[in-house]
């Protein structure tokens, strides 16, 4: 089975994050970037579908934030190959720009599965997965959390998650998009010796797809950090008499019968 | 029966051991017991220290490194002690098969792989912004020399470590130990968002290669300041820093907090103005106490306050039982009580409030959290309340914070 997995790179959340001069977008300098955290699960959810019946696992990422990081680090999970394609723009791609890059790489590999993470922090103009997926021409599920292998090849068995804690079981023919929520187990740790060892060893195969960007798209007005609201009221008093008043609030507001 | 393969991993990482500097002796085990038996939690263990060696010479290294039982060790060092041929157990043999497992795809407990992750993002395992170092000194009354922003020789280099640089906690104790290093007229800085764990619990976690990209960076930047001693707030570091970090070339002048303070008792005396009138038990963290053979030190500082009545532990110096904090027991504790039903520090703030003292002092950032934990889940709140030995330093000293 060959799996793609696409990696990218977010602003890291444990850092304050801060707005560009002009009010419309943030300062992508100054942020520090982890891997998203969707993504990381979509190539746990690979390996695990290698481990389980072969395969290459191949890593596509944009050359953005501590993209390298995180390729050594897939390599270190055991990730076959790494596609590092050419960025030179301190922000990330709008989000079609981004599904037409990685489809461009993605297509001449004849993928049976593309593994991307449902969301990332910093979309605000949809999500990536199903971008792709349209861009592929493949079909594509959403919100997975887990992924087997079938007893018919060309196959795969999917876990997709419904509001209300429902949970649905698909079939998929291959080849396929399938937006991961979270892999059938938590992304591995891997010792940081084996990480140091694929920065030394590793090979990055850099391309550059040469996609243009789109003429079109939304525009932002004004980004800015929410406003500061009045603030919590505190109860006090004993745990009955502040049980009392939240059933109270709750009633007061409908909530309650 | 079920049949285990044999393998010859065993013997060739025994071999591999007895090869490093002091570890010849691992080959020298004699099945005595001794370090199973001493290990506060050996009860919980499906292979003691002894049972590893017996497993990897006879070819059944595989079963000891997939057993949830190698994560149970803290790092007391209670087997090193005791073990008659004077094996390095904890510093040699438990990281080298946590470090085998991982190597082999075996998983440490997942609040310990968050803790190495954020060590290895952060610089420090609680998974904080490394630009918020400094926060706890924010609108402190006396003055901070951040070398990290000004070069400039000192007497002291203090490394505050990572729960006393951010957990809220521990930044009273650290707002009170800089205002008793100024009070001492010692001119003294940090190295501010350039700190870094110094990464003994990474190592006794057996993440080596953590370990080592710690060394290298701590290393570099701690040869790039001038200063005449290193204190440490945290033992653990004391630990690295004084027994590891040589062997790798990283030589430097480190003391503990609780040594250099006892250094200049004669000075102290004279500032500690204000009676404390309390019984106070003392707990021996294993860093300072078995690791680094420093038992005094602290009693002397608690034994200097005016009105400070300083009883013992049926448990202490050698033989003071582990707060259950080390070589990745802070988090590890969920995964602990599962396999042994309990918490080291939940035995042992039972045994402080025996004593009948009303403050339990301590000298490890860690034991803050976990002795006020223990003490809250064991109902001996009303009966005993943690004090970091700065804390009641300070406040003899009339140094605490004026808000408070």
């Amino acid at each position: 089975m060959n799996i793609i997995v696409v990696l990218r790179q977010v602003p890291d959340l444990i850092e304050q994050l801060e707005l560009d001069a002009d009010g419309k977008s943030l300062d992508w300098g100054a942020a520090s970037y982890i891997i998203n955290e969707s993504d990381d699960h979509a190539l746990e959810q690979a390996l695990l579908l290698k481990e389980a019946g072969g395969g290459t696992v191949t890593v596509v990422g944009l050359d953005f934030g501590n993209i390298e990081g995180s390729l050594h680090t897939a390599a270190a999970k055991g990730a076959d190959r790494l596609i590092r394609l050419a960025w030179g723009e301190d922000a990330p791609p709008r989000l079609s720009h981004a599904a037409a890059l990685y489809a461009a790489a993605i297509k001449p590999q004849n993928p049976d599965l593309v593994l991307v993470g449902v969301q990332a922090h910093d979309e605000w103009e949809g999500v990536l997965a199903p971008w792709l997926a349209a861009t592929l021409g493949l079909p594509y599920v959403g919100v997975i959390r887990g992924v087997w292998r079938t007893e018919t090849p060309g196959k795969v068995r999917v876990h997709k998650e419904f509001p209300g804690a429902v949970m649905a079981e698909f079939t998929m023919k291959l080849p396929a998009v399938l937006g991961i929520l979270g892999a059938e187990k938590p992304p591995r740790y891997v010792p940081v010796s084996r990480i140091r060892a694929a920065a030394k060893s590793a090979q990055i195969v850099d391309q550059n797809v040469g996609v243009q960007p789109p003429a079109v798209g939304a525009q932002i007005e004004q980004l800015y950090f929410p406003a500061k609201g009045e603030g919590a009221t505190m109860l006090t008093g004993s745990a009955e008499e502040v049980a009392a008043r939240i059933a109270e609030l709750l009633a007061e507001r409908g909530l309650l019968r | 029966m079920a049949t285990v393969q044999a393998d010859d991993k065993g013997l060739e990482l025994l071999k591999q051991l007895a090869q490093s500097p002091e570890g010849e002796s691992i080959l020298g085990c004699m099945q005595c017991g001794m370090c199973g038996g001493s290990c506060p939690l050996g009860y919980a263990m499906r292979f003691t220290p002894r049972n590893i060696i017996l497993q990897a010479r006879s070819g059944r290294l595989q079963s000891v490194l997939e057993s949830p039982s190698i994560w149970v060790c803290v790092g007391c060092y209670n087997c090193s002690y005791r073990c008659p041929r004077g094996i390095e157990l904890t510093d040699l043999l438990w990281p080298a098969i946590r470090d085998r497992a991982m190597q082999e795809g075996y998983q440490p407990p997942a609040e310990l792989q968050k803790a190495l992750q954020n060590t290895y993002m952060y610089g420090n395992a609680l998974g904080k912004s490394p630009k918020k170092r400094t926060e706890w000194a924010k609108d402190l009354d006396v003055p901070i020399r951040d070398l990290s922003q000004n070069p400039e020789p000192v007497e002291v280099l203090w490394l505050v470590g990572d729960y006393p640089a951010y957990y809220p906690r521990n930044q009273v104790v650290t707002r009170d130990f800089a205002r008793i290093l100024t009070a001492l007229g010692v001119r003294w800085g940090i190295i501010g968002n350039k700190e870094k764990t110094i990464g003994d619990c990474e190592r006794l976690s057996g993440e080596e290669g953590l370990f080592e990209s710690l060394i290298e960076y701590n290393i570099q930047t701690l040869r790039s300041y001038e200063y005449e001693k290193l204190i440490v707030t945290d033992p653990h570091s004391l630990n690295s820093l004084q027994n590891i970090y040589p062997k790798y070339g990283g030589r430097f002048p480190v003391e503990h907090y609780a040594t250099f303070l006892a250094d200049r008792l004669e000075e102290l005396k004279g500032l500690l103005v204000r009676p404390l009138e309390a019984v106070v038990t003392y707990h021996d963290n294993c860093c300072l106490s078995r690791r680094c053979g420093c038992y005094e030190a602290p009693r002397d500082l608690l034994r200097a306050i005016p009105g400070v009545q300083l009883v013992e532990m049926r448990r202490n110096r050698e033989h003071g039982l582990c707060c259950g904090g080390g070589a990745g027991g802070m988090w590890l504790d969920g995964h602990i009580v599962e396999l042994g039903g309990h918490r080291l520090s939940d035995e042992r703030i039972v045994e402080a409030a025996a004593t009948g003292a009303k403050i339990l002092a301590v000298s490890c950032p860690f034991e803050l959290s976990r002795f006020e934990d223990a003490a809250k889940v064991k109902g001996l709140e009303d009966r005993i309340v943690v004090r970091d030995i700065i804390e009641l330093l300070a406040e003899s000293m009339d140094l605490r914070e004026k808000t408070r």
